[in-house]
Order: structure tokens, then sequence, then C-alpha cells
């Protein structure tokens, strides 16, 4: 799978915060966004996900898609966990509703993830009583539970101890490999790869 | 495992039931209406029979609406409503869904009261079972029209009072046709069957085209 974005541009409250930005990514790359706060980092992924619409540029993929809402997982400062549910509520959930009706079996993969991020221990508590970092790694274990090509990742490594972010990391790895793709703003450099994309503050 | 469809009506059965109170506070509520109404009327049983219908319906419209301006807010604040975007079910049917399990939680509830609080109003026994019917077929389009009150106000901090004053006028029709098949058994002229049909058929177009609506206003609250 192939991305091309051709003369992006958001806009956010009525003021252009992203403007002309053209990349091309393949499979098994990935895209580092950098900038200052306030350029405009998040709002560029949250257009890409197609939740915030562009103001001007067209985005291509091939094969042929019209959005790229469907092939993505987003992953931004709001985890979308319940606090009243387990984390293994949680993310079965967001299994049963991202992955669509024709993955097979899933509560091995649910398990899988859990233990890829650390968490199988702890699968069976209220998501209220989770730290920070635990709440975050809840979050990232929907990108390891459900098989989407594109991973939009807002601060992935935000209030991740040194062994999640390991794990984090080797995530991404095998997703790059099996022909996968990232785009990820960033403070912190990535721990794959990455071309970088520098955005910076428009006036 | 399950459809996205079920999966989602479980996980907000789930959330409304691990939280409690929705459902109970519902009828709480309803039962404080009820219980005030006579205090503000006067100690006259037979002007309280006659009103009772329109008293119980009112308390069921305003039992919904209050609990309506987190139906979306909550999956707003939490990041979850971003997810219903990626996903490759149609927003309206997650819209729809979400209704049913709220209408599950706090109208199906009320409907099981009503008749206690028939009585307490002093309805005869045989208007009880139309006075239950009507809210039955009429609470889902109250529900149905709440949402699309949720909907446009789920970027608000305090939509609550604004949720109620966009849905008040909407509900109209559905007040007015539920009172009458409320009072189908208790008052004579009227035929019996044409105001449930009636209101039938506005759950049924609610059904329809609120979950349109509800889809539209989320999209452009993302914005």
């Amino acid at each position: 799978m192939e991305i091309e974005a051709e003369a992006l541009a958001v806009e956010r409250g009525g003021r252009i915060v992203v403007t002309n930005i053209s990349f091309w990514l393949g499979a098994g790359e990935a895209l580092a966004i950098t900038g200052p706060n306030g350029a405009g980092k998040s709002s560029l992924l949250r257009a890409l996900a197609g939740l915030l619409p562009f103001a001007g540029g067209a985005i291509r993929t091939d094969p042929e898609r019209e959005r790229l809402a469907e092939l993505c997982h987003y992953v931004g400062h709001a985890d979308a966990l319940k606090p009243s549910l387990t984390i293994f509520e949680n993310l079965e959930f967001w299994a049963a509703l991202l992955a669509g009706t024709e993955i097979e079996k899933r509560p091995d993969k649910i398990e899988a993830a859990l233990a890829k991020l650390g968490l199988a221990r702890i699968a069976d508590l209220p998501c209220a009583y989770l730290s920070a970092g635990q709440r975050r790694r809840a979050a990232l274990a929907r990108l390891a539970a459900i098989e989407r090509p594109l991973w939009l990742l807002d601060e992935p490594s935000t209030a991740l101890d040194a062994a999640s972010q390991a794990a984090l990391g080797e995530m991404m790895k095998s997703h790059l490999s099996s022909g996968g793709m990232i785009i990820a703003a960033t403070h912190a450099p990535l721990p794959v790869p990455a071309r970088e994309l520098a955005l910076g503050l428009t006036q | 495992m399950t459809g996205p469809l079920a999966a989602l009506l479980i996980r907000e059965l789930r959330i409304g039931r691990r939280i409690g109170g929705a459902a109970s506070m519902g009828v709480v509520f309803f039962l404080c209406l009820v219980t005030i109404t006579p205090f503000a009327v006067g100690p006259d049983l037979k002007l309280l029979a006659r009103i009772a219908p329109a008293i119980l319906w009112i308390a069921a419209l305003l039992a919904t609406l209050l609990g309506l301006d987190r139906l979306f807010q909550a999956d707003a604040d939490d990041g979850s409503l971003d997810l219903f975007f990626l996903s490759d079910t149609p927003l309206e049917l997650i819209v729809l869904v979400k209704c049913l399990a709220h209408w599950l939680l706090t109208g199906l509830p009320l409907v099981a009261a009503s008749p206690v609080f028939g009585l307490m109003l002093g309805l005869p026994p045989q208007a009880l079972g139309p006075v239950a019917l009507s809210l039955l077929i009429g609470t889902p389009a109250l529900t149905l029209l709440g949402a699309i009150g949720a909907g446009l106000t789920v970027s608000l901090r305090r939509g609550g009072l604004l949720l109620s004053i966009l849905v008040l006028p909407l509900s109209v029709p559905v007040l007015i046709f539920g009172v009458s098949a409320a009072s189908a058994g208790t008052e004579t002229p009227m035929p019996v069957a044409t105001p449930f049909l009636i209101l039938g058929g506005l759950t049924l177009g609610a059904i329809a085209l609120a979950p349109f609506a509800v889809a539209l206003a989320l999209r452009n609250a993302a914005e």
C-alpha cells in the first residue's frame, strides 16, 4: 500500500494551522511529524484520520480508497477507555467495532495484545483504577489487537516507562516489517527508522 | 464473538449497569414529579384522575430528556467518538444502537413503573393499560428526538438545558398523541386505535430519520 499526500492544508477555528504539506509513504515506512507546540501536528493527524476536513490538497492511496478512516488506527491524547469497564472489555469492544465482521476469532488476539504491553495481569481491572501509563498502554493495545495498515499515533510514548517504550518499539518494528505504515507526531525520536516531516509555526 | 453492533449494545448496557443509578434514577425522578403534582393541583381526586395521563407523559418526557445530555458527550470526552468514525459500521447504526441501549436503561423502567404511578394519581384500573402502552410506543420517539439534541450539543460543556430547549418543541406531536392515546381508555368520544396508530407512526418515523440527523450533527461537531 502507498499513500501520497499533496499540498495538504488544515484549518482550525477559521485559521490555517498547517499548509502545503506533501509526503509520500510506501509499505513498511514510517513518517515522524515534528515541530513545536501548536505547529499543527495533532490537527494534521486528525485530518488524515478523517476526523477533520482538509482545507486544501489531496490524498491518493494505492490501491484506491476514498477514505483513509477504515484503514487506520488513531491513538490520540484521549484513550477511549470507559472507566467502568475492564481493560479486556474495553479492548474486546473496540476489536468488535473496528475489526468489522470479517475477522474470525479474536479472544486470543486480544490476550496476545495485552501480553505484549504487559497488561495481561491487570486485564480484569476496571480502567478507572489505572495509572496514566497503564491507560496509554491499554489504548496502544488496540494497535496489536486489530490489524490495520496505517497507524496514526499522536505522541505515542507519552507517560510510558522504559520497558513499555521498548514494547511499543517492538510493535512498531513488526508492524513495519509486515508492510504496515506509521505516521506519528512526536517530540522524542521514534524507535524505528523514519523520515521526518518538520512543521513550522504559520503566522 | 459478536458483531460490532451487538458488542456496542453489550458495552452500553454494561456501562449503564456498572455506573448504576441510570435506570433507577429516572424512575425516582418520575416518582418525584408524580408525587409533587397533587400538592400543586390540590386534593381533588377527580381532577387528578382526569389529568393523570398528561402528568405521566410530561414526567416521562422530562425524565427522558434529563439523562440524555451525556449520551454522546461521554464518548466525545474520552475519545470513543473519534474511534466510532474509524469503524466501517455506519455512524447512523451506532447512533441507533446507543439510543436503543439508552431506552432500555431509562425508557423501559418508566413504562414498567407507570401503572403504579397511575394508581397513585387515582387512575381507574382499566385506564392503566392504555397509559403504559402509550408510553411503551411513544417513549422511543422521545429518546430519539432527544438524541438529536444530544448530538447538537455534544461539544458544549453545559448542554443539558439547551438540549431541552431544542427538543421540547419537537416533542409536541409525540406528547399530543401520547396523551390522547393514554386517555383513550377514560375518555369516550375518541376511537381507541387512532392515537395509538399515529403515535406508532411518529416513533417509526423517528427511528427512520433521527439517526441520520444525529450522525450529521456529530460529524459537524467533530470539526
